[in-house]
């Protein structure tokens, strides 16, 4: 039985990513309770907004090192992708250091934020699975750095982590509860892992 | 690298939606949810709901439909019409919104664009600004263009830029309804002064008019109404169509 649990810290949209999963026929609850998130099947890291306002929500729930300590998939969205590296330039704000990467904002001579759709390519990663060169919604102004964890590539001039994974940890910058079938697939992919 | 969005527009007066539709497989063509669901599923970027009789009415339907599109979309939704406070952009969000627009209540109160910024991101704000070109000044007007207004499009896009907006939707009032093109020079123009991404309104008639606006503009989105509502351009047929000029799309 799928469990979903969608980490609630006031920093940003849930209810769309719920939505989405409803979509899908999975039910799931908007938790800041930490043995509630423990006790689900896949942990949801959701975020938007401004990184070093979103840490200190996060650091006001206590969640940090029920976070870190989870052994469950657990996949970061957007912001939530980011506050799981090692840092962003944005604040700046120290990160929760689960992938091994560091966040810094787009210097290039495109506009900035990079809103809309734009093709992954994918690294050979099961959270991939039927999804190569799929398009994705993205909405950032701040990106992680390409390293050995990135499972999938997107560029804006320079090429960055649409995707990274380390263990049962993965996070994406774009929003698959906003990326049509392509996102749906991705979160299918999601819940198949364990 | 960024695709080149295509996003239809929603006019919602009354829980309905105006500007007839004829999708020949809706039993309800009025029905914004089905509209929104089919659009969807056709391909559309993003979606765009303008709450028309947002000022002059009460709420009423309007809030509880948002809630039920938001649910059936799996695509950006933006909302637009009547906001005027960083609580309605929160009650909003909460119900799945994506995005929210605001136009004459930024004109009326600029601060409310930082407001919002600061306080969700500029990543859902998108400013909509309506002109009209009078003796070679393309001035701003609001309260569904009824109004015209002291501001000049161009550092009005400016101030709304610097204080936080995230995107900006530029609907020619000269253009709309004509079906005879984009305001293509302002648009490049615009796209010059801002360095935000910018969704081109007002004008589309044709597959050639949207090609013609990405490229000799540097706008991200081209926004349409009629031409999609009464099927007269499929959004996947204008899709091949972009993509056979080189232009990027998903």
């Amino acid at each position: 039985m799928k469990q979903v649990a969608i980490i609630d810290y006031g920093a940003g949209n849930v209810q769309s990513v719920q939505f989405a999963f409803e979509r899908l026929g999975i039910q799931s609850v908007v938790t800041s309770d930490s043995s509630e998130i423990q006790r689900a099947s896949h942990v949801i890291f959701p975020g938007v907004g401004h990184a070093k306002a979103a840490k200190s929500h996060l650091i006001e729930t206590g969640l940090i090192d029920v976070i870190k300590s989870l052994n469950q998939p657990v996949l970061g969205i957007c912001l939530g992708m980011q506050l799981l590296c090692n840092q962003t330039e944005e604040g700046p704000t120290k990160g929760l250091q689960i992938f091994d990467t560091s966040v810094v904002k787009f210097d290039v001579d495109l506009k900035v934020p990079a809103v809309g759709w734009a093709p992954v390519k994918s690294i050979n990663h099961p959270l991939f699975e039927r999804l190569d060169n799929e398009q994705f919604y993205f909405v950032h102004s701040y990106y992680a750095e390409v390293s050995e964890q990135t499972i999938g590539l997107a560029d804006y001039q320079i090429s960055y982590s649409a995707a990274l994974a380390n263990k049962n940890f993965l996070g994406v910058q774009f929003h698959p509860e906003r990326s049509g079938k392509a996102g749906e697939q991705l979160l299918t992919n999601f819940l198949k892992l364990s | 690298m960024i695709s080149k969005r295509i996003i239809p527009c929603l006019d919602i007066k009354d829980g309905r939606t105006v500007k007839g539709v004829n999708f020949v497989d809706l039993k309800d063509a009025g029905d914004p949810v089905a509209l929104a669901s089919s659009y969807s599923k056709r391909g559309a970027d993003e979606l765009v709901f303008l709450d028309i009789s947002a000022t002059e009415e009460g709420r009423g339907a309007f809030e509880p439909l948002i809630y039920e599109v938001a649910k059936t979309l799996s695509i950006p939704f933006t909302v637009g019409g009547g906001i005027r406070s960083t609580d309605k952009v929160s009650s909003l969000l909460q119900k799945g919104v994506d995005k929210v627009a605001i136009n004459s209540s930024a004109v009326q109160r600029p601060e409310l664009v930082s407001e919002i910024a600061n306080k969700f991101g500029s990543q859902c704000l998108v400013v909509a600004i309506d002109a009209k070109c009078i003796e070679g000044t393309w001035r701003v007007h609001t309260v569904g263009g009824k109004q015209s207004e002291a501001l000049e499009l161009f550092s009005w896009a400016e101030e709304v830029t610097n204080r936080g907006a995230g995107e900006l939707l530029f609907t020619s009032m000269d253009h709309d309804g004509t079906k005879a093109g984009f305001a293509i020079e302002a648009l490049a123009e615009l796209s010059d002064r801002v360095n935000i991404p910018i969704i081109a309104s007002g004008g589309a008639g044709t597959k050639e008019h949207f090609s013609e606006v990405f490229l000799k503009s540097n706008v991200d989105a081209a926004l349409a109404a009629s031409v999609f509502h009464f099927s007269e351009i499929e959004i996947a047929d204008l899709k091949d169509y972009l993509r056979s000029k080189n232009i990027l799309v998903r």
